[in-house]
C-alpha cells in the first residue's frame, strides 16, 4: 500500500510537472516516432467493399508497438521516484521489450517476468530483451503465461519494493495503474483525432481495437468517449466461447477481484481463476482492465470476439492486401473489421488501432501452418 | 463476549507464554491428511493453527506455499470444502482455527455468506492478504455481527497512519510480517524487526504475531522475545513433504523454543 501511494502521488505531481511533461513530450517525438500515421488501407477497404477503413500505425512506433507509450512514460516516473530497478511482467513479449528498451534508455537495471508458454511462443522478443540487457525470468508456474508472469512480478515487487518500481503493462491492477497507464496511452486516441480530422474533416463512425488488458483499446477510445462513436473491444475468442477454451471475459466470465483489481474474470463457481487460450500471447489473460465493464456497462464500448482461425485470416488478408503484417492481437481487431465492413456503406469510416507488428508472430504462425523456417 | 483467539492470548499472557501458530494448506495433499495434522500440530503443543485455504494465484506466497496450493486444488479443495472440514474437525478439537484465503474466493462466495458458515463451522478468525482494511469494510461489518475475528497484515514499510488503520480493523490479533515480500523469505534479525514492533506497540494493546520467514527454532525463539506469538508457515509445509517424523520432531523444537 505505500509503494501504491508513493506512485499516486508522483504520478499526480509529473502531470502537473512542465519539465517532465516536457521531457516525456520530447522523447515521443525523437524517440518513439511520435505521432504515428494514420493510414487509409484502401485496397483492404476496396478488398471488403464497404466502409472506409483506416490503420493508427501503432505498430510503427518504437519497439514495433504501443506499448513504448506507457514504458516511456513509467522509466520517466520511475527514475524521478528515484528507483534503481524496474521489473514487468510480458505476455507477448512487446511490454517486456518496451520495458527493457526504457530501462537502456534512461539507464536501470531491468528484470522481465514471462510465462513458460509465452517464452516458447514468442522466442524472438525472448532474445530482444536479452539483447538490450534485460534478465529475463521464466515462470513455470500456474497457466504459466500473463497472469502468472504478473504474480511472480508483484511478488518481487513487495520484495524489493524500495528500490523497484513495477511497470505494469496495461490498464489493470491496483490504482493508480489503471488511470496511468491509460494516461500514457490515451495519445493514441488524442493524436487519430487531430489526423482524422485532416483527412477527411469529420469524426469516424466507428473505432476498433483489440482488447486483453485493454491498454491500446482505450488509448485509443479515451478522445472519442463522448462523442456518441460506435466503439468496439475485440476479445481473444480461442478455439470458440463453447470450447472453454477462449479469453472473452465478457463472454464467458464474471466478476471477480485478482491482482488488486476488481473486474470481469473467467473463473469457476469457487472463485479460482480458470486457464485461458489465444493464438495471441497478448490477448491470453482471465481479466479485463476494470474501465472496460466500467464504459461497457454505460453503453459506450461495446464488446465482441474474434476466434484464432479468424486472426490467422486476417493476419495473412491485411499482409496480402497493404503490405502490413499485423500482430496477432491486432489481428483480432482486423478480424472483426472483415466482419463488419462489408456490411457499412462506403461513407462510412472504421478507424482500426494496429496495436503492434507482426513480425514477432510470423515463426509462430509458420509452425501453426506446419512450415518449418 | 470475547473469542477464542483472544481468550487464547489472554490466557498466555497470564503464564507469560507466547503464541506458537503453524501455518498448513488444508488439502494438501488431502483433507483427511489434514485432520491428521492439525491433530499432531495441538498434540504438540501449537496454540492456534492457520489453515491456508487453496487460490489459482496465491500472490502473497512463495514457492513452498503455491506448490502446497497447486497440490490442493488438484484435489478438488475449495473454500467451501475447507469450510465443511472445520465443521467435522470441531468434534475432536477446540483449538482456535484462523482461515488463510485470498479475497477472490471469499467474493465469489458472498462476503455475509462467508462469514456466517465459516463462524458456524467453527472458524475464529480470517486473514485475507489481498484485502487492505480499506476495502474491506463489508467484510469486518458482517465478521463485527458474527464475532469473526478479522485479522490484517502490517509491513516494515506500513507508515504509522497505516499501523493505526490496521489495529483499528484487526480483532484477534495483528499480522506482522517481518520481512517485505513474501511467505518463505529469509529473515532477517538485525534489531530493525524489534524497531518496527516496538512502533506497533504505541498504536495499540492488541497481540502481535509475527510470520513470513521464520524457519528456525533459533529464529523462533528471538522472534517470540519481542513477539507475542511466532507463526510458521513454509518451513512445516516443506517438511510435510519430507518425513512425518522429522516433522514432528520439527514442530516440537519450535514449541520448545517458543516460550
Amino acid at each position: 500500500m505505500p509503494a501504491l501511494k508513493e506512485l499516486e502521488e508522483a504520478f499526480f505531481q509529473s502531470k502537473k510537472d512542465k519539465e517532465f511533461q516536457k521531457e516525456l513530450s520530447h522523447l515521443q517525438k525523437t524517440y518513439i516516432g511520435r505521432p504515428t500515421p494514420l493510414y487509409f488501407a484502401r485496397r483492404f477497404t476496396e478488398y471488403l467493399g464497404g466502409a472506409k477503413i483506416y490503420l493508427k500505425r501503432e505498430d510503427l512506433a518504437h519497439t514495433g508497438a504501443h506499448k513504448i507509450n506507457n514504458a516511456i512514460g513509467q522509466v520517466l516516473l520511475a527514475k524521478k521516484m528515484g528507483k534503481k530497478r524496474v521489473i514487468a511482467e510480458t505476455g507477448a513479449g512487446q511490454h517486456g521489450v518496451a520495458t527493457a528498451t526504457g530501462a537502456a534508455l534512461v539507464g536501470l537495471e531491468c528484470e522481465i517476468y514471462m510465462g513458460t508458454e509465452d517464452m516458447k511462443r514468442q522466442a524472438l522478443n525472448v532474445f530482444r530483451m536479452r539483447l538490450l540487457g534485460a534478465k529475463v525470468t521464466e515462470v513455470p508456474v500456474g497457466s504459466q503465461t500473463l497472469k502468472d508472469a504478473i504474480n511472480e512480478a508483484l511478488r518481487d515487487w513487495t520484495t524489493n519494493v524500495r528500490t523497484t518500481h513495477y511497470i505494469l503493462g496495461t490498464v489493470f491492477g491496483p490504482h493508480p495503474f489503471p488511470v496511468m497507464v491509460r494516461d500514457f496511452q490515451s495519445v493514441i486516441g488524442k493524436e487519430t483525432r487531430k489526423q482524422i480530422l485532416d483527412a477527411e474533416g469529420r469524426l469516424p463512425d466507428y473505432l476498433m481495437a483489440c482488447v486483453g488488458g485493454g491498454s491500446n483499446a482505450i488509448g485509443l477510445f479515451y478522445a472519442f468517449l463522448k462523442e456518441g462513436i460506435k466503439m468496439i473491444g475485440v476479445e481473444a475468442g480461442g478455439e470458440g466461447i463453447e470450447t472453454g477454451k477462449h479469453a472473452a471475459r465478457f463472454a464467458g466470465g464474471s466478476l471477480g477481484v485478482l491482482q488488486g483489481c476488481k473486474s470481469y474474470l473467467l473463473q469457476d463457481d469457487d472463485g479460482n481463476v480458470l486457464g485461458t487460450h489465444s493464438v495471441s500471447a497478448g490477448l491470453d489473460y482471465a481479466s479485463i482492465g476494470p474501465e472496460h465493464p466500467y464504459l461497457r456497462d454505460k453503453g459506450i464500448i461495446q464488446y465482441t470476439y474474434a476466434t484464432d482461425d479468424e486472426a490467422l485470416a486476417a493476419f495473412e488478408l491485411l499482409s496480402r492486401t497493404e503490405g502490413i503484417t499485423p500482430a496477432l492481437e491486432s489481428a483480432h481487431a482486423l478480424a472483426e473489421v472483415v466482419k463488419l465492413a462489408p456490411k457499412l456503406s462506403q461513407k462510412e469510416i472504421i478507424i482500426i488501432n494496429l496495436s503492434g507488428r507482426g513480425d514477432k508472430d510470423v515463426q509462430y504462425v509458420a509452425r501453426i501452418k506446419g512450415i518449418e523456417l | 463476549m470475547i473469542s477464542r483467539i483472544e481468550e487464547k492470548f489472554r490466557e498466555l499472557m497470564k503464564k507469560k507464554k507466547k503464541a506458537f501458530i503453524p501455518y498448513i494448506m488444508a488439502g494438501d495433499p488431502s483433507l483427511e491428511n489434514t485432520k491428521d495434522i492439525v491433530q499432531m500440530l495441538e498434540e504438540c503443543g501449537s496454540d492456534i493453527v492457520e489453515l491456508g485455504v487453496p487460490f489459482t494465484d496465491p500472490l502473497a506466497d512463495g514457492p513452498i506455499i503455491q506448490r502446497a496450493s497447486e497440490r490442493a486444488l488438484k484435489a478438488a479443495v475449495t473454500l467451501k470444502k475447507v469450510i465443511t472440514f472445520v465443521r467435522d474437525l470441531r468434534q475432536s478439537t477446540q483449538i482456535p482455527i484462523v482461515l488463510m484465503t485470498y479475497y477472490n474466493p471469499v467474493f465469489k462466495y458472498g462476503e455475509g455468506n462467508f462469514v456466517r458458515d465459516a463462524k458456524d463451522a467453527g472458524v475464529d478468525g480470517v486473514i485475507v492478504p489481498d484485502l487492505p482494511p480499506d476495502e474491506a469494510g463489508g467484510l469486518i461489518r458482517s465478521s463485527r455481527k458474527a464475532s469473526l475475528d478479522t485479522i490484517f497484515l502490517l509491513a516494515p514499510t506500513s507508515t504509522p497512519d497505516r499501523i493505526k488503520k490496521v489495529a483499528k480493523a484487526s480483532r484477534g490479533f495483528i499480522y506482522y510480517v517481518s520481512v517485505t515480500g513474501i511467505t518463505g523469505s529469509r529473515l532477517s534479525l538485525d534489531g530493525s524487526l524489534d524497531k518496527l514492533v516496538s512502533e506497533i506497540r504505541k498504536c495499540t494493546d492488541k497481540p502481535i504475531a509475527v510470520g513470513f520467514g521464520v524457519s528456525t527454532p533459533e529464529e523462533a525463539s528471538a522472534v517470540s522475545k519481542i513477539s507475542d506469538g511466532v507463526i510458521v508457515g513454509s518451513a512445516i509445509v516443506k517438511r510435510l513433504y519430507e518425513s512425518r517424523d522429522d516433522l514432528k520432531r520439527y514442530v516440537i523444537s519450535l514449541r520448545e523454543a517458543i516460550q
